[in-house]
C-alpha cells in the first residue's frame, strides 16, 4: 500500500444488494474532495454470481466520467496512481446477498441475550432472531425456528462468569439439536461464537465443538454490571471475512484487491458517524432509510447504538409499513382525501415492482407520507433498544442493572440532540430540501435546537472504511462533500392550546439584519438562512415551553444555516394533530405552505 | 445510449424450461436420466430428522443433574418408545422410586450430566419432490435430485400465493377486460386452472375454494380482498406457502388491470391443456415471480429464432407500471436521453409512449415502464 502521506488518489466501492457504488476521492490542493461516481448493478446473483464484476462496471463508469484510467488491459485496478491514471488506495463495503445475516443467543432476553443482539448489531449484522430461555416459546418451537433460520453465524451469551448454574448449556444443547446449517456453502460449518460464562467453556465446546466451526471469546456479561462487547464484534467481523464472505460468489477476489478489510455496510456507517460525533463532541443520529430496511445509529457521549428494523422500508417493506403503522397513521400525514381501496392497491404496487418513483405530486406527497411511519417506527425501535447497558466495555452499578428491567429510559434524549442526518432514497432524492428537513422534523421530533442534514450521494459507507485507514481523508471529505446541511431546527417542547403565544425571538442575520417574531401555538416558521451562515438567536419561550435550560427560560444560541435554512417549529412536543380530519387538513397545508415542502397545486385537491 | 433497463416478466410461448427439483437434505434419487416424468410423480425422496424434545430428567426424577447419566435405562442412540421409562433413580434407602418416561416415540439423541436433560428424536418423516411438470430428467443430481426440462409455454405473473398445483386450463373470461366473478365460477371448474381477465373478485376466489377449482389467473386482484382471504394484512412479499385450497397468480397488479392481450391469447389458445402452476413470490434480492407453465403436447416443435430483448428500443412493447397512466400498455415513441423535470418535482430520464386511446404520447420515468418481453 502506498504510504499514508503519498496517497493522493483514493477509490472506495459499496457493494449494495442492487447498487453497486464507486466513488474517486482526490487531493484537491491541500484537501481532500470526492470529485466523481459510477455505478452499476450489483452481480451477486445468477446468472453472474460474481460481485466484482459489478465493482468493475461501475469503477468503468467513473473512470469514463472522470477521465481517469482506473483499469488496465486485463480488468485491474491500476496502483499505485500515476499521472492520469490508477489509484493509491482501493477499499470497500459490501451488503450484496443480503449482508450480513445473525442469530443471536443468551438466556434471559432483556440482559444476556440483548447484550448479544447488541454485540450483533453494532458489528453491521441484520439479527434474524433472539432466542433466549424466557422468550415464552417452548423448546421445540426454538429448535424448528432454529433450523428454518439457516444465518450466516450464532452468537451464544449467557450467564455472568462463574455461575453455577447450566442454563447457558441448556441453550447451547437446543442449538445442537437443531443442527443448524449456514446460508451459504453447503460444505462448511457454520460458525459459532460462544462469548458467555467462563467456566462451561468445556460444556459448551463439548456440545457444540463437533457439529460447528466453534470460536470462544470472553464473556460479554462477565458480571452483571459489566457489558464487553468488543472482544465479540471483532470475533463476528474476523468470522464474516473468513467465513461468510469467503462464501459469497466473487468475494474472494474481491478481498485480495482491497487494501484495507471489507466492512459490512452498515458497520462503515456507524464507523465514520461515531467519529465525526466524537471528534465534534456533538450528540447525533442517522437514518438510512432503504427499500427493505431502515438502519439507525446514534451516538450519545461515548455510546453508540445501531438498530435494523428489518421490515421497514420504501418498496420491499413498503407494504408492511402500512401493516405496521395501520392506515390512519398514514393518511393523517395527508394533505388531502384518498380512497382506502386505491391506497391499498397503490402500495402493494409499489412492493411488487420497487423501483418505480412517483411520478405525479400525489404519488410524492404519498410516498411521503408512509416514509413518515417508517421512519417514526424505525426510530422509536431505536430509543427503546438504546437504554442504559450498552456499548464497549462500561462500569455500571448494580442498581443501574435493576433499572434496565423497570423500562429505563433511552440515552437517545431529544433535547440533547445536535445533529440528524438522513440518507436513503425517499430522503436523499426528495425534488425539495424542505420535504427532507419535513420528513426528519415530523418522524424524528427533535426538541432545542438540533442541526439537520443529509448525506448526497450516499458517501458514508464508503467513508466509514476510509475513516480507519485514513481519518484525514474520511473527515474531510464527510465535511465538504458529503454531508449537505438543510439548516436547523428550532423546537420548544411543551404544548399548549392552539392561538397561545409559544415562543418569541429575535433573529439577527449575518450583515446586522433583524427580525422579532412571536409564533403562537400550532405554528412554524421558515427563516431563509444560506449555507454557511449563522444567525444570533434570542429565544424566549413561554412559561410551558422548554428549549433545554427549563420550562419559560430564555436562551441565546448561533444558529446554522443550510439548503432550507432555520425552521422554528411550534407545533409541540409531543406532536399531536388535530383529530378532526378538515382541522388537520388545514393545519397541514398551513405548515407544508409555510415551510415550502410541496407547490400549491401539489396539495390542492 | 437508447436502452433502459428495466426487468419485464417473460411471456413466451416456446420456451425451454429447467426446473430444479431438489430435497431440502440428501436422500435417494428414484429416475433416470432421460426418463419422461409427469408432473407428480415422485423423482426423489428421503427422510426429514424427527422432531426434536428435550425431557429434563433431573427435573422430573428430582435427582442432581451429574446422577442423570448414571440413572438412564437407555444410552445414546436407543429406540424408544412414548410413555416408556428411560431412567430411573432409588432414594430414601431405596423406598422411593423417580422415573422419567420418553414424551415421544424415537431414539435418545444425547444425554447431558450438565443439564440433567436427554434429547429424544422423534421417528424421521418422510419427504418427496415430484416432477412438477411435464418432462423430461435432463440431470440426475446425485443425492439431491433432478433437473428436468421441458418445451413449452412460460407465464411469469406478478404476484401470486398458494403452492405448486396442476390443472387443465378453463377460459373463464372472455376477454382480458372482463371481470372473474363468482357468477363466472360453477362445479364443472373442479380441478381446472381458471383464467380471467382484468379482476378475480374476493368472492370469487373463495367460491374458487369451495368448488375445488386448483388455480385462479387473472389481471389483478385488490389488496382488501387479499387481507380477507389471507386473514390478515401481507406485510412483506414472501409467499408461497399458504395452504388455503387454490393457488392465485396475479398477471399485471394490484386493482383492476386488463390482462396483456398477450398474455390472455397465450392461455386461450392452451384451453384445454394441462398447466403446471405455482404462485411462489419473492420480491427480495433473489426475485422468485409466480409462473404458469403448458407444456407442449405431443411432438416438441423447435424453437423459433426470437431475438432476446435486451433493452428497450423505439417500438419496443411496454406497460406503464404506475400512475397517472398505471396499468396502460403502449410502445415507445422515443426515449431522451436528458432528464426532464416530472409533476413530482423531481428528476428523472423518461420515455415517451404511445398509448391507444390517449392522443399525444405520454411521457413517462423509465423506472416507471417495463418492457414485454417476448414476441407473437
Amino acid at each position: 500500500m502506498t504510504p499514508l502521506e503519498d496517497i493522493r488518489v483514493i477509490l472506495a466501492t459499496d457493494c449494495g444488494s442492487t447498487t453497486t457504488k464507486a466513488i474517486l476521492i482526490q487531493k484537491v490542493g491541500d484537501e481532500f474532495r470526492q470529485t466523481h461516481r459510477g455505478e452499476a448493478p450489483t452481480t451477486v446473483e445468477a446468472p453472474f454470481e460474481d460481485v466484482t464484476l459489478g465493482v468493475l462496471n461501475a469503477v468503468t463508469e467513473l473512470g469514463e466520467l472522470s477521465g481517469r484510467k482506473l483499469l488496465d488491459a486485463e480488468g485491474r485496478i491500476i496502483r499505485p496512481a500515476r499521472g492520469e491514471e490508477g489509484c493509491d488506495l482501493y477499499i470497500s463495503t459490501s451488503s450484496a446477498g443480503g449482508g450480513l445475516q445473525m442469530m443471536v443467543a443468551g438466556v434471559v432476553r432483556s440482559m444476556t441475550a440483548e447484550s448479544a443482539e447488541r454485540a450483533a448489531l453494532g458489528a453491521g449484522s441484520i439479527v434474524m432472531d433472539v432466542i433466549a430461555l424466557n422468550d415464552r416459546r417452548l423448546t421445540h418451537e426454538r429448535i424448528e425456528r432454529i433450523r428454518q433460520l439457516r444465518p450466516d453465524m450464532i452468537l451464544i451469551a449467557g450467564e455472568v462468569d462463574g455461575a453455577r448454574t447450566d442454563k447457558v448449556v441448556k441453550i447451547t444443547e437446543t442449538i445442537a439439536a437443531a443442527d443448524p446449517k449456514p446460508r451459504l456453502g453447503a460444505g462448511y460449518r457454520l460458525p459459532v461464537i460462544y462469548a458467555g460464562n467462563r467456566s462451561r467453556r468445556d460444556d459448551v465446546t463439548r456440545v457444540l465443538g463437533g457439529k460447528t466451526s466453534l470460536s470462544i471469546v470472553e464473556n460479554l456479561r462477565p458480571t452483571l454490571e459489566e457489558e464487553v462487547l468488543l472482544p465479540a464484534r471483532e470475533r463476528i467481523h474476523d468470522l464474516f471475512l473468513e467465513h461468510v464472505m469467503q462464501q459469497a460468489p466473487g468475494y474472494a477476489k474481491l478481498m485480495e484487491w482491497v487494501d484495507a478489510d471489507i466492512q459490512p455496510t452498515p458497520a462503515a456507517v456507524g464507523a465514520i458517524l461515531k467519529r465525526v460525533a466524537t471528534e465534534a463532541g456533538i450528540n447525533a443520529v442517522g437514518v438510512d432509510i432503504g427499500g427493505a430496511t431502515t438502519d439507525v445509529f446514534s451516538v450519545f457521549g461515548e455510546e453508540f447504538n445501531r438498530t435494523v428494523s428489518a421490515n421497514l422500508g420504501m418498496s420491499y417493506s413498503i407494504s408492511n409499513v402500512l401493516a405496521e403503522a395501520g392506515l390512519a397513521n398514514v393518511m393523517r400525514w395527508m394533505p388531502f382525501a384518498m380512497e382506502e381501496r386505491d391506497l391499498r392497491n397503490r402500495i402493494k404496487n409499489k412492493m411488487i415492482r420497487p423501483t418505480t418513483i412517483p411520478q405525479t405530486a400525489e404519488e410524492l406527497v404519498f410516498e411521503q407520507a408512509v416514509a413518515r411511519e417508517a421512519l417514526r417506527l424505525a426510530f422509536l425501535q431505536h430509543r427503546s433498544f438504546a437504554t442504559r447497558l450498552k456499548g464497549v466495555q462500561q462500569q455500571r452499578t448494580i442498581a443501574d442493572s435493576f433499572e434496565q428491567d423497570a423500562g429505563v429510559e433511552s440515552l437517545v434524549k431529544m433535547m440533547d440532540l445536535d445533529l440528524l442526518v438522513a440518507s436513503g432514497g425517499v430522503l436523499s432524492h426528495a425534488p425539495r430540501p424542505e420535504q427532507t428537513a419535513m420528513l426528519l422534523i415530523d418522524s424524528f421530533l427533535p426538541e432545542g435546537i438540533t442541526r439537520l442534514a443529509k448525506d448526497s450521494i450516499f458517501m458514508m459507507p464508503h467513508l466509514g472504511v476510509l475513516s480507519q485507514v485514513h481519518a484525514r481523508a474520511a473527515t474531510e471529505v464527510f465535511e465538504k462533500d458529503c454531508l449537505v446541511v438543510l439548516g436547523t431546527c428550532v423546537a420548544p417542547r411543551g404544548t399548549a392550546r392552539p392561538g397561545r403565544p409559544a415562543l418569541t425571538y429575535r433573529l439577527e442575520f449575518p450583515g446586522g439584519k433583524e427580525k422579532r417574531e412571536t409564533l403562537l401555538a400550532g405554528e412554524m416558521r421558515r427563516h431563509p438562512l444560506e449555507t454557511g451562515a449563522e444567525a444570533r438567536v434570542y429565544l424566549d419561550p413561554a412559561r410551558d415551553f422548554d428549549l433545554g435550560p427549563g420550562k419559560g427560560v430564555p436562551l441565546e444560541v448561533t444558529v446554522q444555516g443550510g439548503t432550507v435554512g432555520l425552521i422554528v417549529d411550534c407545533r409541540g412536543r409531543p406532536l399531536s394533530l388535530p383529530s378532526e380530519s378538515a382541522e388537520r387538513v388545514d393545519a397541514l397545508k398551513t405548515w407544508i405552505e409555510e415551510v415550502g415542502v410541496y407547490s400549491r397545486e401539489a396539495i390542492l385537491h | 445510449m437508447a436502452h433502459a433497463y428495466t426487468p419485464g416478466l417473460k411471456v413466451t410461448e416456446n420456451e425451454l424450461l429447467h426446473r430444479r427439483r431438489l430435497l431440502p437434505i440428501p436422500g435417494e434419487v428414484v429416475v433416470e436420466e432421460g426418463a419422461k416424468v409427469r408432473p407428480h410423480q415422485v423423482v426423489a425422496r428421503t427422510f426429514l430428522p424427527g422432531k426434536v424434545e428435550i425431557v429434563n430428567v433431573a427435573n422430573k426424577m428430582g435427582v442432581d443433574q451429574s446422577d442423570v447419566p448414571g440413572a438412564m435405562l437407555k444410552k445414546e442412540g436407543d429406540q424408544v418408545r412414548q410413555g416408556e421409562v428411560i431412567a430411573e433413580a432409588k432414594s430414601l434407602f431405596g423406598l422411593l422410586t423417580s422415573r422419567a418416561t420418553a414424551s415421544l416415540e424415537g431414539t435418545v439423541e444425547s444425554i447431558s450430566g450438565v443439564t440433567g436433560q436427554v434429547v429424544l428424536r422423534g421417528p424421521p418423516q418422510p419427504i418427496e419432490v415430484d416432477a412438477y411438470i411435464e418432462s423430461r430428467v435432463l440431470e440426475v443430481v446425485p443425492d439431491q435430485g433432478v433437473v428436468v426440462e421441458s418445451r413449452g409455454t412460460l407465464i411469469q405473473g406478478i404476484f401470486g400465493i398458494g403452492g405448486e398445483a396442476t390443472g387443465e386450463i378453463a377460459m373463464v373470461s372472455s376477454s382480458p377486460r372482463e371481470v372473474l366473478d363468482e357468477d363466472s365460477l360453477s362445479a364443472d371448474l373442479r380441478d381446472r386452472v381458471v383464467v380471467g381477465g382484468s379482476l378475480v373478485t374476493g368472492a370469487a376466489l373463495e367460491k374458487a375454494v369451495q368448488l375445488g377449482i386448483r388455480g385462479v389467473v387473472a389481471g389483478g386482484f385488490d389488496d382488501q380482498d387479499l387481507r380477507r382471504f389471507l386473514g390478515h394484512d401481507l406485510g412483506v412479499a414472501i409467499t408461497g406457502h399458504e395452504n388455503l385450497g387454490v393457488t392465485l397468480i396475479v398477471t399485471e397488479g394490484f386493482g383492476r388491470i386488463d390482462m396483456a392481450p398477450r398474455t390472455f391469447r397465450l392461455l386461450k389458445r392452451h384451453q384445454g391443456h394441462r398447466a403446471s402452476i405455482n404462485g411462489a413470490t419473492q420480491i427480495r434480492a433473489g426475485v422468485i415471480r409466480p409462473e404458469v407453465i403448458i407444456p407442449h403436447q405431443g411432438t416438441v416443435p423447435q424453437p423459433r429464432d426470437r431475438p432476446r430483448e435486451q433493452g428497450m428500443d423505439v417500438g419496443s412493447t411496454v406497460r406503464i407500471i404506475r400512475n397517472p397512466w398505471f396499468g396502460k400498455l403502449g410502445r415507445v415513441a422515443s426515449l431522451p436521453s436528458e432528464p426532464a423535470r416530472l409533476d413530482s418535482g423531481s428528476r428523472a430520464r423518461v420515455v415517451s409512449v404511445r398509448v391507444e386511446g390517449l392522443g399525444e404520447p405520454v411521457c413517462v420515468p423509465r423506472a416507471n415502464v417495463e418492457i414485454i418481453e417476448g414476441r407473437d
